[in-house]
């Protein structure tokens, strides 16, 4: 174990290395210059190059890209072009409302799609284990913006229950307000990501319903539920982890919508602006964050893939995808 | 009674057809919208006679919007514009994703490793996400929004083709036909490409149902087809200040839209039961 968790790390740091030169490369390869965006329409050439200078964007590419990881290296996230703000306590900001927004959904969806999968595979034959399978099919199709405009109709603007969009000013100083703006978004997102979940957790929940070793257990004496606590949870839960980690990692950027509905300053909304800007540090800061985020959480599920399934541990990554 | 499958219950292959069915018949509406669309539509998309948020009826079948264009005039026109965006991402993420899948498969060793690391980082991301990113850098329009969709799901592709590639080449008819002397894109060409075909189609058939939805959330963004055009994320954008009011531009491009992707992903289910004999008891 300990050797393998060596290697994984290496591979976690040779992977973030890796994904921090593409990051580089690919963002410098966009058309447009970020200096347009520092001076007004008609600007001089001289002053267009005062600017380039001014944000060092006018020095040779392998040069920034030292200074950048020279910068990441001490800690520091670099500094906006447009706002001229520091980009690490910027994204630290929007952490605050990302990652609780991204848990809250997660752990809601999980909560809904484990039981509402086992209950839609083990019960496929009755009429409640068809309407769930339905329900998820209609989840899966609708956008995440339609949702999350449906239910600000439904439960902000006619209900009045809670606020329709926005976060406090002052954050979570007030924190029953910060609760209760999120609340509406993580719901959306959770319904959502649920849809998705129960597809896997009713396709892994068959697979282990069909297998020879429950039928084994049954046969041995096992009731069902002790049979499937014991051999159908484990089998089951494999490969249902594996795309548990990749929703959480590919929620926490795809909020940006969910963000855009309900006008929440999340991160994604701050890489959603850095992109029209042309705000290099400022994409670069928060990609390079949700880079090192996703591949945490791909290093998290697969231990945890390891420790569930002992097949798994001849192999450097991945379980059953 | 020879030849036919006795190990599935008559009840259930029938309720698999019908999925294909139903599948076909949601998904052929809104193509049937899409195509009369092309030759002919009830207003000139920039008339605006209608008088603004007209309810439904009085000779506009779903109402006007707050310019006072026909609602479904453009919800014709959205159903065009969904179509073109999900066949043209999907052309795209099949030309390239089964390209380096195969490669990736073919080759061996850290190239592999360092290929497969790259998919998994990629598809992490959300396609819209990256998607946002070719837009920035191109223009928003439908062209850009296609082949930012594209490339995004290519990454997926991509690993499902690898994946796929790599069971079929440990079997002993690939080494029958390597020891036969047949060169590797022959041999991609007649044994595997043949082979992986079910699967690939029903994922390409998924991929077409999230195209259509990416499409919708980049329009709502404002980084879809530019404003002449009705997309139906665009349509919902602009409709939600007025959901409460008039509830029609906001429920009926998003119904449509539902009912597409629900109508594509039926009929991936139901060619998955009916290419891949494999899963049909498994799945059923």
């Amino acid at each position: 174990m300990a050797r393998y968790l060596v290697r994984r790390l290496a591979f976690l740091a040779v992977s973030l290395a890796l994904a921090s030169v593409v990051l580089f490369v690919l963002l410098r390869m966009l058309p447009g210059d970020p200096a347009n965006a520092l001076t007004s329409v008609g600007a001089s050439p001289e002053q267009i190059a005062a600017a380039r200078h001014a944000i060092g964007s006018d020095r040779p590419l392998p040069e920034q890209f030292t200074h950048w990881i020279g910068q990441l290296a001490s800690g520091d996230l670099g500094t906006s072009f447009v706002s001229s703000l520091p980009v690490g306590p910027e994204v630290a900001a929007r952490l605050d409302v990302t990652v609780p927004l991204t848990l809250a959904a997660f752990v809601l969806a999980v909560l809904i799609a484990v039981p509402a999968g086992f209950t839609a595979a083990h019960k496929r034959h009755t009429w409640y284990g068809t309407l769930l399978s339905g329900v998820s099919q209609l989840g899966i199709a609708i956008p995440v913006f339609w949702l999350g405009m449906i239910l600000i109709a439904v439960f902000a603007l006619n209900a009045g229950w809670l606020p329709s969009g926005g976060f406090p000013q002052d954050g979570w100083d007030d924190p029953a307000e910060a609760v209760r703006s999120l609340v509406l978004p993580v719901v959306t997102i959770a319904l959502v990501m649920s849809a998705s979940l129960i597809r896997y957790v009713r396709s892994a929940t068959l697979d282990v319903l069909g297998s020879d070793y429950l039928r084994t257990a049954r046969a041995l004496g096992s009731s069902f539920g002790g049979a499937m606590r014991r051999h159908g949870l484990r089998n089951a839960s494999v490969p249902v982890i594996s795309v548990l980690g990749i929703e959480l990692a590919s929620t926490l950027l795809g909020a940006v919508v969910v963000e855009s509905v309900y006008a929440l300053p999340g991160l994604g909304s701050m890489l959603a602006t850095g992109i029209a800007q042309h705000d290099y540090p400022v994409i670069q800061g928060v990609l390079f964050v949700s880079t090192l985020a996703v591949l945490v959480i791909g290093f998290v599920a697969d231990l945890v893939q390891r420790i569930i399934d002992p097949r798994l541990r001849g192999r450097l990554s991945g379980g059953s995808r | 009674m020879t030849g036919t499958d006795l190990f599935t219950p008559t009840k259930r292959r029938s309720r698999r057809s019908v999925t294909l069915v139903v599948g076909c018949v949601l998904a052929g509406l809104i193509a049937l919208l899409a195509a009369v669309s092309l030759f002919w539509l009830p207003y000139d998309a920039d008339d605006t006679s209608g008088g603004r948020l007209a309810g439904p009826g009085d000779g506009h079948l779903l109402g006007t919007d707050k310019l006072g264009r026909d609602l479904f005039t453009q919800v014709m026109t959205g159903s065009r514009i969904a179509v073109e965006a999900g066949l043209g991402s999907v052309l795209i993420a099949a030309a390239v994703g089964i390209t380096l899948g195969v490669l990736a498969a073919y080759a061996q060793g850290w190239i592999d490793d360092t290929l497969s690391a790259f998919l998994d980082i990629l598809i992490a991301f959300p396609t819209l996400l990256l998607a946002m990113l070719i837009v920035a850098a191109r223009s928003a329009t439908l062209g850009s929004a296609v082949l930012a969709i594209g490339l995004a799901q290519s990454a997926v592709v991509a690993r499902l083709v690898r994946i796929l590639v790599k069971r079929v080449l440990a079997q002993d008819y690939i080494t029958a036909a390597r020891t036969s002397g047949t060169s590797w894109p022959r041999t991609v060409l007649s044994h595997v490409l043949p082979n992986i075909w079910p699967t690939l189609v029903v994922n390409l058939a998924l991929q077409f149902g999230l195209a259509v939805l990416a499409e919708a959330g980049l329009s709502y963004l404002g980084l879809g087809a530019p404003p002449p055009n009705a997309s139906w994320g665009r349509m919902l954008q602009e409709a939600q200040a007025t959901f409460t009011t008039a509830p029609a531009g906001a429920l009926a491009p998003g119904i449509l839209l539902v009912l597409l992707v629900i109508g594509v992903n039926l009929i991936a289910d139901g060619l998955r039961d009916t290419l891949d004999p494999a899963t049909r008891r498994r799945r059923a």
